[in-house]
């Protein structure tokens, strides 16, 4: 089993170092090369996602990503914001996406979290064991060892 | 790579030419640029992405945010997107049916090839 923990405080500009990170390391980890751009952008919404929760609340706890590849390609997602703010995690219907009423900012959450569960298979959302803060599970299948 | 943005104009639509990766780090230039845009009186806007190499939901938010833009200007707004990969990501999130989508810019620009912005 490899692990590759990377740790960024919650500014946009790192979410890019992820996704660059989690497709080098699911590359390296056997991931079809036909789902890498698919993991490319799982990894960067739940970073997204997490960055947007902490400057929400002004926090300056880094973001964490963990990647092993223990039989399959499992990224983790954990951010520190209050676990009340996922629950905001939506898929929006057609007719509400271009509605006057949502702001830019609902839609994109809606939007990243439909991306999320439309590109992962098995995607789990939980609270972190302790402390604030939510964890986004994602696991893909390796298929070269 | 980096975001690069051009725009030009093409019978009478004011095309902006979108390349590398749009992200929630690189969006807000998106936004900027498309708001001087329609405040400079661009009102039949297509913006072509055959050059982005990555789009999220973030830069899916600035789209849709230049779609109610021009429509509040009685304006038209249409997206150039021929990759398969891109196109995936419009039909999960279902904004295939928010936005005018075509496959060249030839037939985004079509007199009122865009349609309505609505």
């Amino acid at each position: 089993m490899a692990t590759v923990r990377l740790s960024f405080s919650p500014a946009p500009v790192h979410v890019r170092t992820a996704r660059l990170v989690g497709v080098a390391v699911a590359r390296r980890a056997g991931v079809d090369e036909a789902l890498l751009d698919e993991v490319r952008l799982a990894i960067g919404e739940a970073c997204t996602r997490a960055v947007a929760l902490h400057r929400q609340y002004g926090l300056t706890d880094l973001v964490t990503v963990e990647m092993s590849d223990s039989g399959s390609y499992t990224v983790r997602v954990i951010d520190h914001a209050p676990i009340e703010a996922s629950i905001g995690l939506t898929k929006l219907p057609p007719d509400e996406l271009a509605a006057e009423s949502l702001t830019e900012d609902d839609l994109t959450t809606g939007v990243g979290f439909a991306l999320l569960a439309g590109f992962v298979d098995d995607l789990q959302v939980r609270p972190v064991e302790d402390g604030p803060g939510t964890e986004v599970r994602m696991v893909w299948p390796v298929t070269r060892r | 790579m980096e975001l690069s943005l051009a725009t030009r104009t093409v019978a009478e639509h004011t095309v902006l030419e979108v390349g590398g990766e749009v992200d929630v780090y690189t969006a807000p230039r998106l936004r900027e640029r498309l708001i001087e845009l329609v405040d400079a009186g661009a009102r039949d806007v297509v913006v072509d992405l055959e050059r982005v190499e990555f789009l999220d939901s973030t830069g899916l938010g600035v789209l849709v945010g230049a779609l109610k833009r021009l429509r509040t200007a009685h304006g038209t707004f249409g997206l150039v997107c021929a990759k398969e990969p891109l196109l995936k990501i419009f039909r999960i999130t279902a904004l295939d049916q928010v936005f005018p989508i075509f496959s060249t810019v030839e037939a985004a620009t079509e007199r009122d090839g865009s349609g309505p912005a609505s």
